[in-house]
């Protein structure tokens, strides 16, 4: 399901049930969510009881009250459909989910080591179970022993293995996902009903939808709003009293239904699990609303520098040999230490040898050679082979190494000029040391991504600021900080000063976003404001992370941020649009209302509309077709684009602030012109 | 006469803007000295006593406001009664009424000066300069501390402490421009005397009783403090408390510079002059649309006299005085609803109906720009909404100079907004409908239903001014405007005082290219349309029945 | 109950200076400055006594004095008040039918408008030059002077107060009057 096509509003899959949805949630208990709606389906059911007091007692002028009834009942079901397709979207993508969530046997492990098998739904908390090739994981939890590759093709769409493992920062696995080698030991931890896919499947249906803080004060906006409306269609019949004559009940509901923002009322929960939805196709979790409009508000925004900005592998692009050493022997030499390194530098080493200097790779094997890993206490790997140990590594490490770190000054001054020139490069410098004797330094190039210059000039633009975390050394940094064009770095960073950074940027009123994976990443993911965790991070980071990235891709923080400011520019464009509205409602209805009480009123008529019947239908029948036909902008969200506030405000206030004040004017002429035609009016 | 009108107006209000200038600049440094240590702090602090060193969150502000205002409301309560026994009074005046005496001291402690009554004909010297005066000077200092507390609060610092804000703006704001303009209007001819009224027996005859007084001191400060109360019933209109063109233009700027000047002393307690460039702008606009619309048909001539042989050529002259010229009369009219100050150079009620309608769309929207203090308080509000709107436009959670708006300070906000609409509308409605407004009318028709609206609109926007043909001096009358203008004083000073409370509790963000921009035109166009729609479109179908009705059914 | 007594601490301090300080202020600048007018520009006849305010209107209807304009309180300078009128209403039609022919206005010699139209506190002292031209035919007939004669004095009284920002003259008719009855 990576990156999915939402399903298409008119997909009769969505259709079907969301025209039952429409009549079902005209529930007053579902209605009484949303008080703008609410409203309008009070004033209609008193008009309909109205109509049919009138019906019985034989009144005249029903056909009109009639149609106004219908379309009073149409806008709030047109309303309830919005929500209903949004909905369905939804649940479309959970009903894929559900498959997966099918019913499992858990080994459950007693104390004494033995298993015996159990319904995956009984598990607890805190249980341990056993899982074996084949086998689907019952629930979500950390895995304490054992290394398994794992299928997560249920929850990512990525169908090749992974790794998880005890310890580290793979340790996390989800219910749901099947293990496809050796085994491991899970402890869960989460019951059954409250797992990562449970959460996942009632995310993007909806069900457990919050409003979020941003969406009740609109709706608090909406009520005060609707609340100003009665006021001024509450009093009129007295004002009319006063010039002696009256206003009809259904003409006063139909100017306060059509007065009050019944558009972004009726679209405004749609909205809302529409931008939910979007960031579920983009394959991120959010636990919460919150967290999507918090990352609309972000200000910083942190990002690992090694696959974010830069590809993740460096790649070794030269040999810079010590005075009196030969290229090809520190060539050599690096070679012989990469041989076994299977990392993605280290092959790139292998590579450029045999390449620049024909150097073949050689076999370790028949080398005799024994591979000395890289340890985080040693920071180097290398071989020995024959009494002789060639080793590489972080320069300070390799130098530290040297003889106790005595070095002869010239050569640690002509090993840390090599090794600055290529920091300043922003590559990594690697030195190699073969014997105890220093041959010179590797240089490692990183590659900064493609266009991501672009992508961070943007982001100024909205005023967002990126600092690049890295753990390289502060020239290096610097070097490619200036080179991806982020605005700050944080060089040789622990997850202290990531903390650190975090909570001194909120100090200064900022709003913090970064991504991690491991359970050092927790204490700062939880203090930024959004954190988004990576999937294949461990269990805490999951727990401390606001959001998860199912595809574990850092980049997309820069996405997720779009679709924060494109959820509530949703929301405040087709506020205005709703309440821009209004003018020409006011002049379609005001002098239909009142032109028997003063003809001169006709003046006020300036849409020319026919009759005042035909303009009073034609602005409820308006107000009711908005709704219609704003719902796939609201399930698309408008159009985002990265120019600064002020230029987004220009923007948004043209299109739907103008355009909410014209396009009304031209549609209600439109309909009164075929409803006279018709002869509905 | 267009040339001139138009060469007219922009004098008054162009160069009361540029005058307002560095008077912004002196106020928001008397108001808010730096480091709260102006000269005078001490000795206002010792007069209040140990109530005055106290910084006040914004619940103790509020409730220093509402205690204050008590006591002065009880203190003028009890000088109208006993006014037959306390001195200075020439003209011995008795006993009033008491639902008169409610209305009138809630009139006067509400700064809104509406006046159902006559003060030459009702009130001693005593009463209308110990009581009313008094209170022209001490209501327009409360008004004024508002949005200094206001402006603190957004820049991030303390509220401050009322007691000492309200001696600021009476003492070091109110009390100097009062004597400056005081001692212009004496020079332009204002009486200013404490002997009583005198007889006088006219070229044919007749006796002629002039009431005179203390009117210099009263007028000045009458339109300095946006309060409008007159000396005399038709107030500015009376050729002794406005004498002459000159003194109409002095009184014109006296009525708009404080309320222009508490936009640059907002911005600039806030530290932010682009932003009330911004606001300034908007009122500025509003001011001189309605300034457009009421001279341009108030050039109409009096309806009534089309069809007899009467040269019109100058307009509508009914209810002007001509020492004033055509334009003083319609541009009054706006500038004195554009501020609430209520007081009058020509009487509204017989305006031309389209040109007496502006003077309402001022008070409805009452913002631009507004009673002393106040009218920046509500545009406060409206600056709450569309920053809401526009927030949301670009995708961020609402911010307001950096303050987060949510649920709560949007309910505050359009709750304060909403009351005013709902005691402008549910008021009208009910004398509308019921003999309490039908049975005091002085015009019929349309014209008589914008009487009540106007009664009702200038009591929710504490203005004063009034269609005042109504017989408005009635129990009914007396005591729901008095409500009214209780309720519409006190909910938009304490609902903005609470939003920058709850406000400034929460962590401030940085502005960045990124954040909404309350600097530029986008935002003011912003700003502009959500007064429109949200502020003035509710009274549409109120205005179609008063004045529009009876400008089409009329006019021509 | 500490706020009650800060706020009546203000009250006093306030009245004191605002109220006392201010007005005593006020009124010693207008006594010594503009005597005249701060005692209500009155004017007195050679006997001494108050004859008017140059300020008020006062009442004229014999034909031998110029009219001011018409008054809804009928000068009465203690309760001053305006029409309140609508210029739409029906009774301003009666009132100008009324006063038309009390100046024998024709479509041919129509009367300005300001003799018609009441002001806004029924004192205005003053009437426009038409006003007084037009009014000069009827006094010079009732006082049996040459109209040229009470021209030059209407003219030589017409004031523009307000310069260039104002059209058309003023003339404050008691002062008029005074003058015609001192010819």
């Amino acid at each position: 399901m990576s990156q999915s096509k939402p399903a298409s509003m008119f997909d009769a899959r969505i259709m079907g049930p969301a025209l039952r949805g429409a009549f079902t949630k005209l529930h007053p208990r579902l209605l009484a969510k949303n008080p703008v709606m609410f409203v309008v389906a009070v004033v209609s059911a008193l008009c309909t009881v109205l109509f049919v007091k009138d019906l019985v007692t034989g009144a005249e002028g029903l056909g009109f009250s009639f149609q106004i009834i219908l379309w009073l009942w149409f806008t709030l079901l047109f309303a309830n459909f919005a929500e209903a397709v949004a909905e369905g979207r939804g649940k479309a993508q959970a009903e894929s989910l559900r498959k997966t969530r099918t019913e499992t046997t858990a080994k459950l492990l007693d104390a004494s080591g033995n298993w015996r098998s159990v319904p995956g739904e009984s598990l607890k908390v805190g249980d341990v179970v056993l899982v074996e090739p084949g086998d689907i994981i019952p629930s979500d939890g950390e895995v304490i022993e054992g290394v398994a590759s794992v299928n997560e093709a249920a929850i990512t769409g990525e169908s090749a293995p992974v790794i998880r493992e005890s310890g580290g920062d793979r340790s996390a696995v989800t219910g749901g996902t099947q293990v496809l080698s050796d085994w491991i030991k899970v402890r869960i931890s989460a019951a059954a009903g409250s797992t990562f896919i449970d959460r996942m499947i009632s995310l993007v249906e909806g069900a457990e939808r919050q409003k979020t803080p941003n969406e009740i004060a609109l709706n608090v906006m909406l009520a005060g709003l609707t609340l100003i409306f009665v006021m001024a269609t509450a009093t009129i019949p007295a004002f009319a009293g006063y010039a002696g004559g009256s206003v009809p009940v259904i003409v006063l509901v139909a100017l306060f239904v059509t007065l009050i923002p019944t558009t972004i009322g009726a679209l405004v929960s749609a909205i809302g699990i529409a931008g939910m939805d979007r960031l579920v196709r983009f394959n991120v979790l959010a636990m919460s609303g919150r967290a999507v409009e918090a990352a609309g508000d972000v200000d910083t925004l942190l990002l690992d520098k090694t696959g974010t900005i830069t590809l993740g592998n460096r790649q070794a692009t030269e040999f810079r040999p010590v005075k009196g050493v030969a290229e090809a022997e520190l060539a050599d030499a690096a070679q012989l230490a990469s041989l076994a390194d299977e990392t993605p530098e280290g092959r790139s080493i292998v590579v450029l040898a045999k390449e620049k200097y024909g150097i073949r790779a050689r076999d370790m094997q028949s080398l005799g050679a024994t591979f000395v890993p890289f340890t985080a206490q040693s920071r180097m790997s290398g071989v020995d082979f024959d009494g002789t140990t060639i080793r590489k590594g972080a320069v300070d490490a390799v130098l530290k190494s040297v003889a106790g770190g005595r070095v002869a000054s010239e050569k640690l001054r002509e090993i840390q000029g090599i090794s600055d020139a290529i920091a300043k490069l922003g590559g990594t410098p690697l030195a190699v040391v073969r014997n105890g004797q220093l041959l010179g330094v590797i240089y490692l190039k990183d590659i900064v991504k493609g266009g991501i210059r672009e992508r961070f000039a943007e982001l100024r633009q909205m005023g967002i600021r990126t600092v690049m975390i890295t753990g390289d050394n502060p020239m290096t940094a610097a070097a490619i900080a200036a080179e991806a064009g982020v605005d700050d770095f944080l060089a040789e960073a622990t997850p202290e000063m990531k903390l650190d950074l975090i909570r001194r940027e909120q100090a200064k009123g900022k709003l913090v976003a970064m991504c991690g994976d491991g359970t050092n990443d927790a204490p700062a993911l939880a203090q930024a404001d959004v954190g988004v965790a990576m999937n294949t991070g461990t269990v805490a980071a999951r727990e401390a992370g606001n959001m998860v990235d199912l595809d574990s891709d850092p980049t997309k923080l820069i996405e997720i941020v779009g679709i924060g400011k494109q959820l509530l520019m949703t929301r405040g464009s087709l506020t205005t649009f709703s309440i821009a509205n209004d003018v020409a409602k006011y002049f379609a209805i005001v002098p239909a209302m009142f032109v028997a009480l003063y003809p001169g009123l006709d003046s006020l008529n300036i849409m020319g509309l026919a009759t005042p019947q035909s303009a009073i239908l034609s602005a409820i029948i308006f107000n009711a077709l908005i709704i219609i036909a704003l719902i796939p902008l609201s399930l698309k969200g408008v159009a985002y684009k990265a120019i600064g506030a002020n230029a987004l405000l220009r923007r948004n206030l043209l299109i739907y602030g103008l355009g909410g004040l014209v396009v009304p004017f031209i549609g209600i002429k439109l309909i009164d012109v075929i409803i006279t035609t018709l002869g509905l009016a | 006469m267009t040339l001139q009108a138009i060469l007219f107006v922009l004098i008054i209000i162009g160069g009361t803007a540029l005058l307002s200038w560095p008077l912004g600049r002196y106020m928001a440094g008397v108001m808010d000295p730096k480091g709260g240590k102006g000269t005078m702090t001490g000795l206002f602090q010792a007069i209040v006593g140990p109530l005055g060193r106290e910084e006040q969150g914004w619940k103790a502000y509020v409730f220093a406001i509402l205690a204050f205002n008590i006591v002065i409301f009880t203190v003028v309560y009890l000088i109208q009664t006993f006014q037959g026994a306390l001195p200075f009074n020439p003209d011995g005046m008795g006993a009033v009424n008491p639902d008169l005496m409610f209305n009138t001291a809630a009139s006067f402690t509400t700064n809104t000066n509406l006046q159902h009554y006559s003060g030459e004909a009702t009130y001693s010297y005593f009463t209308q300069l110990g009581g009313l005066m008094w209170l022209q000077f001490v209501t327009p200092a409360v008004g004024l501390a508002a949005p200094t507390a206001m402006a603190r609060a957004l820049s991030g610092r303390a509220l401050g402490n009322f007691w000492v804000d309200l001696q600021r703006a009476t003492f070091l704001v109110l009390l100097p421009l009062s004597l400056v303009f005081a001692a212009l209007l004496v020079i332009g001819g204002l009486p200013m005397t404490f002997e009583g009224s005198v007889v006088a027996t006219t070229l044919e005859g007749v006796q002629q009783t002039i009431a005179r007084g203390p009117v210099a001191a009263f007028v000045t400060i009458k339109q300095l403090g946006t309060n409008g109360g007159g000396f005399f019933g038709p107030n500015s209109t009376h050729p002794l408390e406005n004498v002459s063109f000159y003194t109409n233009m002095i009184q014109m700027v006296a009525i708009i510079i404080v309320p222009m000047a508490c936009v640059w002393m907002f911005a600039r307690i806030v530290g932010r002059i682009k932003h009330g460039f911004v606001i300034f702008a908007v009122m500025l606009c509003f001011v001189l649309i309605k300034t457009a619309g009421s001279v341009g048909f108030e050039t109409a001539p009096t309806q009534a006299f089309n069809d007899l042989p009467i040269a019109q050529d100058v307009g509508n002259l009914e209810g002007k005085e001509l020492r004033f010229g055509a334009t003083g009369g319609p541009l009054w009219a706006v500038l004195t609803t554009a501020t609430s100050n209520g007081s009058v150079g020509a009487m509204h009620d017989s305006l031309n109906p389209l040109a007496g309608m502006m003077p309402m769309v001022g008070m409805w929207l009452n913002e631009s720009f507004g009673g002393v203090g106040v009218g920046m308080i509500n545009m406060f509000l409206y600056i709450v909404v569309a920053v809401f709107v526009a927030g949301m436009m670009i995708g961020r959670t609402p911010e307001y100079l950096g303050w987060r708006i949510e649920a709560r300070e949007v309910k505050l906000a359009l709750f304060a907004l909403l009351a005013h609409g709902a005691f402008i509308l549910l008021g009208t409605a009910i004398f509308a409908a019921t003999p309490w407004g039908a049975e005091t009318l002085n015009n019929s028709g349309p014209h008589g239903f914008s009487e009540i609206l106007y009664e009702f609109t200038s009591a929710a926007a504490n203005n004063g001014s009034g269609f005042e043909g109504l017989g408005d001096n009635t129990v009914p009358w007396n005591i729901t405007t008095g409500l009214v203008m209780i309720f519409s004083r006190f909910i938009p000073i304490i609902l903005p005082l609470a939003i920058v409370g709850f406000m400034s509790q929460k962590r401030r963000a940085t502005e960045s290219s990124g954040t909404l921009s309350v600097e530029g035109g986008v935002f003011a166009t912003m700003l502009a349309v959500t007064v429109i729609v949200v502020g003035a479109l509710t009274f549409f179908p109120a205005a179609t029945l008063g004045p529009i009705a009876e400008h089409v059914m009329y006019m021509n | 109950m500490t706020s009650l007594l800060a706020s009546l601490r203000l009250t006093v301090a306030t009245m004191a200076i605002c109220v006392v300080g201010y007005s005593a202020a006020v009124w010693a600048f207008a006594q010594a400055v503009t005597p005249e007018t701060a005692n209500g520009s009155l004017i007195t006849n050679a006997e001494g006594q108050v004859i008017g305010s140059s300020q008020i209107a006062q009442g004229f209807s014999q034909p031998g004095y110029f009219w001011p304009r018409p008054s809804a309180v009928d000068y009465n300078a203690a309760g001053a008040a305006g029409s309140n009128k609508s210029p739409t209403s029906e009774d301003l039609k009666t009132r100008g039918a009324e006063i038309v022919e009390a100046y024998g206005a024709t479509a041919e010699n129509p009367l300005p408008a300001d003799l018609v139209a009441m002001s806004g506190a029924g004192l205005d002292p003053h009437i426009s030059e038409a006003g007084a031209l037009y009014q000069v035919a009827r006094v010079a007939e009732a006082r049996g002077l040459q109209p040229a004669i009470l021209e030059n004095l209407v003219r030589s009284h017409s004031e523009a107060p307000g310069g260039f920002l104002m059209s058309g003259k003023i003339v404050n008719v008691l002062e008029l009057n005074l003058a015609l009855d001192a010819l």
